[in-house]
């Protein structure tokens, strides 16, 4: 592994001394995400491997290049899982991309977003130094907490090494409903149902103006799911789905391979909002996720278009598969909001602190 | 204390006076040595100084104005909320001004349908679940001190508590985060939506210790309050039993609203204190709850006791009333006042390691005991490895003193070999910022300083915590400040 160490060092000493652009790759499952990188590819497949899994410590350490797939069967041998559900989107995906582009499935809704389970991070920064910020356990408080600023990061910080990430256990049961109900009202029942002490796992509302329906998977404890599922069924006409049909509708949300997401000559939006929010006043099929935090558009939005429903809505709009290529930056920028707009500089001053010479920037991420 | 004031900080403090005094009512702007003496420390009360002088703004207007007089004229600030924090980041310095939140308290709004409340900094943690109980709902994390310490201080110190484990931080507990820069620029960290562009800035804010930015609003994570909740008295006669038991349950896949460890001598304090009727004769017990559904907590209860039994628990009781599960519980919230009861001093330690090395841990912290002839009683959070042993000592004896110190940082220098941290939640402040040297090398702490002077880059936001200069480092070992007694002694401490 010192050999792959001291080729990367390398390489980004290189990229110092010719002022190149270093454009950081793993599995490339996710290469179409963000704004088109520029510079050499750096990969970091060589770098792989599970260096601690301690399945009574909830914490497993990788190597960048490790495949997800790899990390998740080794979780599942020991009955444990990355709650909140990293999509793959290709079968070579890296446990390093997973992190770098901070993207979550279904379980983010209830159980938290991937930087809430980051524990500690090893990178090497922009001068080919290696630096490690937290640790393997929940709890420390010690500096800042600079492994957190990685998820989503997408590349621009620094060359992602190693990292620890809390894990959980695989709820003992899962169950899921399907309820015909438009989006208003589905909008209100999951944020109703997620005030109270149910076991809720995840919620995915498709359709559009004329109606659609909404997927509710429960998981926990046995006694607490059968219990959820009486007292939801009384409320409204449910369908349990078999539990084959549920994982392969679940999956298909996390990985985007539902019909929803079809038509390669349209774009895809994505909007991060405020949960409550109205559906959108659109003649186009939408997906609502996450009690509503997440929602999806499928059709040919223009960027401005999208950026004022964003902001009408408290949130931020993201091109996120650009299918019609648009040009221009596929992010909501930070100074679009009058109250992030003062953290432009202090989020360029951050990026420097970790790459000085700018070998990262590739431009994907927009600073 | 400080009554007479050297000439040139005197007339430091009329400068400052005079630039505040037109922006602050009367009695929001102290600087009389009788006045500010209550701010001279937080909770950890051996690491005291007099401020110049203590502003107590009402409006988040007001802290802009401050922050931007401060920043023209280079005044050091130090933020402070309930200062009941046990690391001395609140701790004042001489030529600054201690900007205290305490009076932003007005809970904002509650919705319970969104299940998020807006507050002021100044709300205190359990203030939040009071105001919201009506609607079945409450705010998680549970620092022991949570009838008094601040939303405010928790955000800065990203503060856990008893049942963080299931429930998680600060930081899983709270979505949006308003703050003034010390330019006096407002700005947002997070928001409703479940994430934000760019940089996740919100992250590194969040137990920032008050070096980055001044909190002036905050928005928190509500979750429903669970039906119902027991817990289980687990015995061991051995020490190295009941830390593997902590690793069987987890590998169960069980995870305990709470599970916390206490050894024999930690026993014998509190049931002589408050009758908790736990076994003194066990070598360490633990206290394991479930909580949720009826239906969920018996379920989970039978599988816990299961675990327990097969890792070779002696003895094993479980609540069957609230009041039952209360009393098993106040041994362990007593058990500070307790160490107070049998030793006229002790210094609380807040490491963290992982579960798997607690039995290590114990046995060397034994061996320690000798080696500084003082006694140890181990309380802590075991099922997420956060340690609190309490040094017991006499504070009167200089080399008892002494002895607690370095007996403390060779704890804490022990977590850090185990792979674990130098604090888990009490925060690094002045108190443990000699640690720091040891847990991070010179290049990360260039880091954390690039991330400081990214915020603040005339380094006027509480200075001189949490991260150790270069120097500071290079003279550790022969730089050694005074260990912390605690006040508060009305606070609950886990």
């Amino acid at each position: 592994m010192q050999v792959v160490l001291n080729h990367f060092k390398e390489q980004i000493q290189s990229a110092i001394s010719t002022q190149k652009i270093i454009n950081i790759c793993g599995g490339n499952t996710k290469n179409w995400y963000g704004n088109p990188p520029s510079g050499e590819i750096l990969n970091t497949h060589q770098y792989a491997g599970i260096l601690d899994y301690q399945p009574e410590e909830l914490v497993i350490t990788a190597c960048a290049g490790t495949p997800l797939k790899e990390v998740e069967l080794a979780l599942a041998s020991k009955n444990q899982y990355f709650p909140f559900e990293p999509p793959h989107y290709g079968e070579k995906a890296t446990i390093g991309g997973m992190i770098a582009a901070g993207l979550a499935g279904p379980g983010r809704g209830q159980f938290g977003g991937l930087r809430d389970y980051v524990l500690g991070t090893k990178i090497m920064a922009g001068n080919g130094q290696i630096l490690s910020f937290g640790g393997k356990v929940m709890k420390n408080v010690a500096g800042y907490d600079v492994s957190r600023l990685m998820p989503g990061s997408l590349g621009t910080l620094g060359l992602i090494l190693e990292m620890s990430i809390k894990v959980l256990p695989i709820p003992a049961r899962t169950e899921t409903l399907k309820f015909q109900i438009p989006a208003s009202q589905a909008i209100v029942q999951m944020n109703s149902w997620a005030s109270q002490p149910l076991p809720l796992s995840a919620s995915t509302w498709i359709g559009d103006s004329q109606g659609g329906e909404l997927w509710i998977r429960l998981a926990g404890a046995n006694a607490a799911v059968v219990a959820a599922i009486q007292k939801m069924q009384q409320l409204l006409p449910a369908q349990i789905m078999e539990n084959q049909q549920a994982n392969i509708f679940w999956e298909s949300i996390r990985e985007q391979t539902h019909s929803f997401f079809e038509n390669e000559n349209e774009n895809l939006w994505r909007f991060a909002v405020n949960p409550l929010s109205e559906p959108f006043a659109t003649e186009h099929v939408t997906m609502i996720e996450w009690f509503g935090g997440q929602r999806w558009i499928k059709g040919n939005l223009n960027y401005e278009e999208a950026q004022s429903l964003a902001a009408k809505n408290q949130g931020h709009a993201t091109l996120f598969r650009n299918n019609k290529n648009n040009s221009g930056n596929v992010f909501t920028p930070i100074t679009a909001n009058p109250l992030t707009a003062p953290l432009a500089i202090v989020q360029k001053r951050v990026q420097k602190a970790f790459d000085p010479y700018g070998i990262f920037q590739t431009g994907r991420m927009s600073y | 204390m400080n009554a007479i004031i050297p000439p040139l900080l005197k007339s430091r403090q009329d400068f400052v006076v005079g630039l505040l005094k037109p922006i602050l009512d009367e009695g929001s702007l102290l600087w009389e040595p009788e006045d500010t003496i209550p701010y001279e420390c937080d909770g950890l009360a051996a690491y005291r100084q007099m401020p110049l002088a203590v502003a107590l703004p009402q409006t988040e207007s007001q802290v802009i104005e401050i922050l931007k007089i401060c920043h023209a004229n280079r005044i050091p600030v130090v933020p402070r909320g309930a200062g009941t924090g046990l690391s001395g980041g609140a701790m004042p310095i001489a030529e600054g001004l201690v900007l205290s939140l305490a009076k932003l308290k007005k809970i904002i709004d509650i919705n319970p349908l969104a299940r998020t409340a807006i507050v002021q900094p100044g709300v205190r943690n359990l203030a939040i679940s009071e105001a919201v109980a009506k609607h079945q709902l409450y705010y998680a994390p549970d620092p022991s001190s949570q009838i008094a310490c601040t939303i405010g201080g928790n955000v800065s110190e990203n503060s856990g508590g008893v049942h963080c484990l299931k429930y998680g931080l600060t930081i899983h507990n709270v979505l949006r985060i308003r703050a003034v820069l010390i330019t006096g620029e407002v700005v947002e960290f997070g928001g409703l939506a479940p994430d934000s562009p760019g940089l996740d800035l919100f992250s590194i804010f969040i137990g920032s210790e008050g070096m980055l930015a001044l909190v002036t609003e905050v928005t928190v994570k509500l979750v429903p309050k669970p039906q119902l909740a027991k817990v289980i008295m687990a015995s061991f006669d051995d020490i190295e039993k009941g830390g593997n038991a902590v690793a069987a349950v987890i590998a169960a896949g069980i995870i305990p609203a709470g599970l916390e460890m206490m050894d024999q001598p930690a026993t014998k304090a509190v049931e002589e204190f408050v009758h908790a009727g736990y076994d003194v004769d066990a070598k360490t017990i633990l206290l394991c709850e479930s909580d949720g559904t009826p239906e969920e907590v018996a379920e989970e209860i039978e599988k816990m006791s299961l675990v327990l039994k097969a890792s070779g628990a002696s003895r094993i009781q479980v609540s069957e009333t609230e009041a039952e599960r209360l009393r098993f519980w106040s041994g362990r919230k007593n058990a500070f006042p307790a160490a107070g009861r049998v030793s006229p001093d002790y210094y609380c330690m807040d490491g963290t390691i992982p579960r798997r090395q607690i039995s290590k841990l114990l046995k060397r912290i034994k061996d320690m005991e000798s080696k500084y002839q003082l006694g140890c009683m181990n309380v802590f959070h075991a099922g997420d490895g956060n340690m609190h042993p309490l040094i017991l000592f006499n504070g009167a004896d200089h080399s008892e003193w002494r002895r607690a110190e370095d007996f403390g940082s060779e704890i804490l220098e022990t977590c850090v070999e185990l792979g674990g941290t130098i604090t888990g939640e009490h925060g690094v402040g002045i108190e443990k910022i000699n640690s720091m040297c040891v847990q991070f090398s010179e290049l990360e702490r260039n880091v954390f300083w690039s991330i400081k002077e990214s915020f603040d880059p005339l380094k006027l936001l509480n200075p001189d915590k949490a991260i150790p200069t270069l120097n500071r480092c290079a003279e550790y070992g022969r730089v050694r400040i005074s260990n912390g007694v605690m006040p508060h002694p009305e606070l609950e401490r886990f």
